[in-house]
This record gives C-alpha cells, structure tokens and sequence, in this order.
C-alpha cells in the first residue's frame, strides 16, 4: 500500500516532508500532469523576467523524491478517483491504489466569457508551460495586454517590463491590488508603474479579442480599440476540483477540509489551492491561495495521514510582493468595516506607507509599504491573537521590535524558536 | 510506525539586564563574515560596499537593549514559507540556512518569521541576510564569544530530528508501480 499524492507543487512537497517527519518506509506516489520536477510556481515571472533560469526553477532538490522514497508519476493526468476502490485512475487507464490519498491539484486560472478567447498568443500566468510560451511572443520593442492589476498580473508585468516589452494592464477596480490596497497605497504603486513606462486603465475591462488567427488587439467596454502582439490573463485563480467534482467529495468553492485536512471521505485528504481549509481571521472555510498557507496544509495532512494527529488551524491570508523596486507586503484584513480601527502612517518623502487594522485590542492586519522589516513579528502577532492594548500605539513606530513590547511578553518570546 | 528521535540542539539567547547596547556583537559578526575573516581592521577600513549586513539585530529603547538573531526554529516559519526553497533548515546541524544562490529577494520570508530577524541585502544580488551560526566558523558565534558582558549565551534546546536523514541514505529504485 502507499500514500498517494495528486499534485506535485508546495502543499504536496509539504505533505512528503510531513509523512517523511513519522513514516519513513512506506512509499509516496505523486502524480502530475506537469512533466517537470517539483518547482516554484511564482518563480514564473522571475524566469521570464530573465532572473531565474530553468536549472533554478525547482522547489526542492534533485535528490527529493528520491530521498523520500517517493515516486513521481509525471506528465500523466490522473483522470478520476475511485473512492470505493480507493484507486486513481490514471488518463492512461493505469490504476494507482492508495492507501491514503492527498488532493493537492492547486489552482486553475479563471477565465470569463470572452469573444476571441480561442485566437492564439492569448496566455495564462500560472504554470512553467505558461511562461515558455509567453517568452517566444514577448520580445523588445512588442506590446502586450495584461488583464487583472492583482499578484499575479502585476507579476507578469514587471517580468515584461524587464524584458523590454510595452505594457498596458487593465483592472475592472478603481484601483489596483484591489483586494489589498486602497486608495493611498495604489496610488504609490501606480505612480512606480507610470515611472516604468507601463499604462495603466482602471474601472474598465475587455470586451473583446480582435485579430485573425493570432490576437491582435482587445476592445475595452469604453469601446476604446488597443492594439497588441499578445495578451495575459490574470484574473485570478479558482479551486481545481474538476477531477473530483460530482463525486461524493464535498466541495463548496473548494474541497471543504477540517483542521487536519480531511475530507469527508475516509483517507482523503486534501491541501493548498484546492482546498478550503479555516481563516481564523475571517472565521469562516474559504480557498487561501498563497504558498505559506499551502505548505502548511500539505504538512499537516502528511502529519496526519502519517497518523499523527496535528491540527492547522491558522490559516489566513499573506503576501509578500516586490514590485519594480518597491517592497510590499500585506497579511490578515485588508478592509475596514465594523468593529475595526484603523491606523495609517503615510510618508510622504520616503516613499511608506503602513496601515494597521485592529478588532478587539487585536491585530487582524496590516500593510506595509517599503518600510518592510521586520514585518513578521506583526504577521505573529496575528497568528498568536495578542492582546495588543498595552501597545497599540507603538505599532508602525520607527524602529518598532521586541523593544516595543511589554517586557513579561517579550521575555517569554525571546525564549521560543 | 511512529518513529521520533530527540536531539538536542543550541540556541543563541540574549539577557537585556546586562547589555549595554555596545554592539560589539554586530562588529564581530559583520568581520567574521567580511571577505577579511575576523579582522575588523580590515573590515571596516578596506571595503564599504561590500561590508556584510549583520546577522544580529540590536534593538534599544533606552534604557532597554538587547541583540536578537535568527532562533533556527524547531518549527521554522520561513522555511515553510519560502516560495523558493531556498530557506532550509539543516537536518543535522539544525540550522536555518538561506541559498544565496536560489533566493529571488521576494522577501516572504519577512513576512513569515516571527521574530523580524531577516534582513533585505541589496549588495549584490537582493536577497535575504541572517544569522549563520557561524557554522564557518567552527558553529561558535562570534556575537556570543565578543560580548564583553554575557548578554549573550548559548543555551540548549531538544528538538525532533528529522527521521529521513536518520535513516539510511540513498533508497533503492523503487520497483514498479506502487
């Protein structure tokens, strides 16, 4: 019998390492239907930014599955499971059996409805095979159309503007980064876009593709006609579940999971993008797309499927984002609303900003802006729901550290690792 | 089938009754880092661009001080977040390392370590600077060893190991499918 892992990125590297912690004999079968070895998804932009080559792609050494004792089934898709059998079948037709399953298949790209969408050099920004194709099209001098001003698309544009290429991105918000900026903060990062060439349109979206056989331009909702060599969606991501949907795995948005990444189905589990695993913050199931999140869902799934019984509980969102020079970095809320006080400390000259959100002499999130060091003992301070009253108003202040806080608290800190 | 081996590892611990806020400890760790290997003369008169971050970070607030410096974590937060791999702790050594080599400067580690120990180097190429534990040195701090008053001292701590490095190395090819 083995454990059998569908998926071959962070949250399935997390679960071998955490099987591996408790059981190291019985064997790890992933499957992919990527050929490559394990590597870095977000390291797409910095490979086709030219700071990142293809030997430097993976996310864990060559050695991995071996040293595991995994075996890597890739380039095969899994085509569906078979919950009664417990068996993966294989787009071969090869069965695979389990004695624990993970499903780890990540994201998929939304795409909405769009005329054209069929015409060639049309991309996702997801995958290595994304970026492989882009980088043939995205030559000096060529233009280029990103729709979504979020990670993702923001990503893609700098790697084009490090490639020579003539950007304009499109966001249907009046901002961009929507879900983590406002105002003050967009305009900073807008104002570092302009500087770099790159236009940006807001509170407008594309209508359409125009062109022949290759996309030639887009058409705006304002009826505005941009003509352009290639185009890259990123308007965000959506739970892959379609090889395990109609089937009696419930799913909501995504693979709905308890705090040791069960699945309502006996042995199932599941982790990362495709799953929906608890927000602390939110206090609510909801998909949370980032690669800290999926490594701590793939371990603790390992941990448990390994038969350890290891809770994660904690899981909300945090991003960390240069951006053509600029450092950013947001986690927990990033929305006022009720119940919640905000702090903001803009500077002007040096280019920060900072912006705190507090629920019940708790901090539930913050942003920061350049000025990032340190920025993890604010993330901790979330993780572990402090009581942040005695020191409310020292948070964001010039040089703020352990230093800052109550020295009984700081001690028991200092002492941990 | 559980397996779990204690270990026991050291950790750099900091007691801000009796710092000074001298920060000898960052001079000495800034040298035994520079290309001048402990020779602070050198260090700091020779090269400017090229002088190493140091991998403590002292905090005051008079009249409070106290050197800080990457705990090498039982449960590391930055390795768990890394988007690289780049971050790894050593399973024998246990000793949180960043690959200079494979670190894009993405700065996730930041944002993940509870303890704001990581620092942005932009010498050359960004990436992501901290604590060593002087493993270069022979794994004896030289921030512990220079510290005129004992702020600093090495404590123990027992940690799992990590079962796969204790097991023996280099499995057999794995014979068909699973």
């Amino acid at each position: 019998m083995s454990y059998v892992i569908i998926g071959n990125s962070t949250a399935a590297v997390g679960a071998v390492e955490g099987i591996r912690k408790y059981d190291i004999e019985t064997p790890i079968v992933i499957i992919s239907d990527e050929p490559y070895h394990t590597y870095s998804r977000p390291l797409i932009s910095y490979y086709l930014g030219g700071k990142v080559a293809e030997e430097n792609m993976y996310y864990r050494s060559r050695d991995f599955y071996e040293k595991n004792k995994v075996k890597p089934i890739l380039g095969i898709k899994a085509k569906s499971v078979d919950f009664d059998k417990k068996e993966v079948v294989l787009q071969d037709e090869s069965k695979i059996q389990y004695s624990k399953l993970l499903i780890a298949t990540g994201g998929k790209p939304f795409i909405p409805p769009l005329e054209g969408l069929d015409k060639k050099n049309v991309f996702n920004f997801i995958k290595f095979d994304d970026v492989k194709e882009i980088e043939k099209v995205a030559v000096k001098g060529s233009r280029a159309v990103v729709v979504g001003a979020s990670f993702s698309g923001l990503k893609a544009v700098e790697a084009l503007v490090q490639r020579g290429v003539n950007v304009t991105v499109i966001d249907i918000m009046d901002r961009i980064m929507p879900r983590v900026f406002d105002e003050t903060a967009s305009s900073i990062a807008l104002k570092t876009l302009r500087e770099h060439g790159v236009e940006v349109l807001l509170k407008t979206t594309v209508e359409k593709i125009i062109g022949g056989e290759n996309a030639e331009g887009v058409i705006l909702k304002d009826g505005r006609e941009l003509p352009c060599n290639f185009i890259i969606l990123a308007m965000g991501v959506r739970c892959n579940t379609d090889l395990v949907k109609d089937t009696k795995l419930k799913i909501n948005r995504g693979i709905v999971v308890d705090d040791r990444m069960r699945t309502n189905i006996p042995d199932v589990y599941a982790a990362g993008d495709a799953a929906e695993g608890y927000n602390f913050i939110e206090g609510r199931n909801m998909e949370i797309a980032i690669i800290p999140n999926a490594y701590r869902q793939g371990e603790t799934a390992g941990e448990n499927m390994a038969g350890k019984e290891r809770l994660f509980n904690k899981g909300f969102i945090m991003n960390s984002m240069p951006l053509l020079g600029l450092s950013i970095i947001s986690a927990g809320l990033s929305e006022s609303g009720e119940g919640i006080r905000v702090k903001a400390i803009y500077k002007n000259r040096e280019n920060t900003y900072k912006k705190f959100y507090i629920r019940d002499k708790k901090l539930v999130g913050y942003l920061l802006i350049n000025d990032i060091d340190r920025a993890g003992i604010y993330t901790d301070l979330i993780r572990r729901e402090v009581d942040i009253s005695l020191f409310e108003d020292r948070l964001g202040e010039e040089g703020f550290g352990f230093v800052s806080l109550p020295k009984e608290m700081r001690k028991e800190r200092m002492l941990g690792g | 089938m559980e397996n779990s081996n204690k270990v026991t590892r050291r950790r750099i611990y900091s007691r801000e009754e009796v710092c000074v806020g001298c920060r000898l400890c960052e001079i000495y760790c800034i040298a035994a880092h520079s290309e001048y290997k402990n020779d602070l003369i050198k260090t700091f008169k020779k090269i400017s661009k090229r002088r190493p971050l140091p991998g403590i970070i002292v905090e005051e607030r008079k009249p409070i001080s106290f050197g800080l410096q990457c705990r090498h974590c039982e449960e590391p937060e930055c390795v768990k977040a890394c988007i690289t791999g780049a971050m790894q702790k050593n399973p024998e050594t246990g000793v949180v390392t960043n690959d200079a080599a494979r670190c894009i400067g993405c700065w996730t580690c930041i944002l993940a370590c509870p303890y704001g120990v990581i620092r942005r180097d932009y010498r050359e190429r960004k990436i992501a600077s901290k604590c060593d534990f002087c493993m270069e040195n022979g794994g004896e701090p030289v921030c512990v060893k220079n510290c005129p008053n004992e702020a600093l001292y090495i404590g123990n701590v027992v940690e799992e190991s990590n079962m796969v490095e204790e097991s023996n190395r280099g499995f057999r090819e794995m014979e068909g499918r699973a």
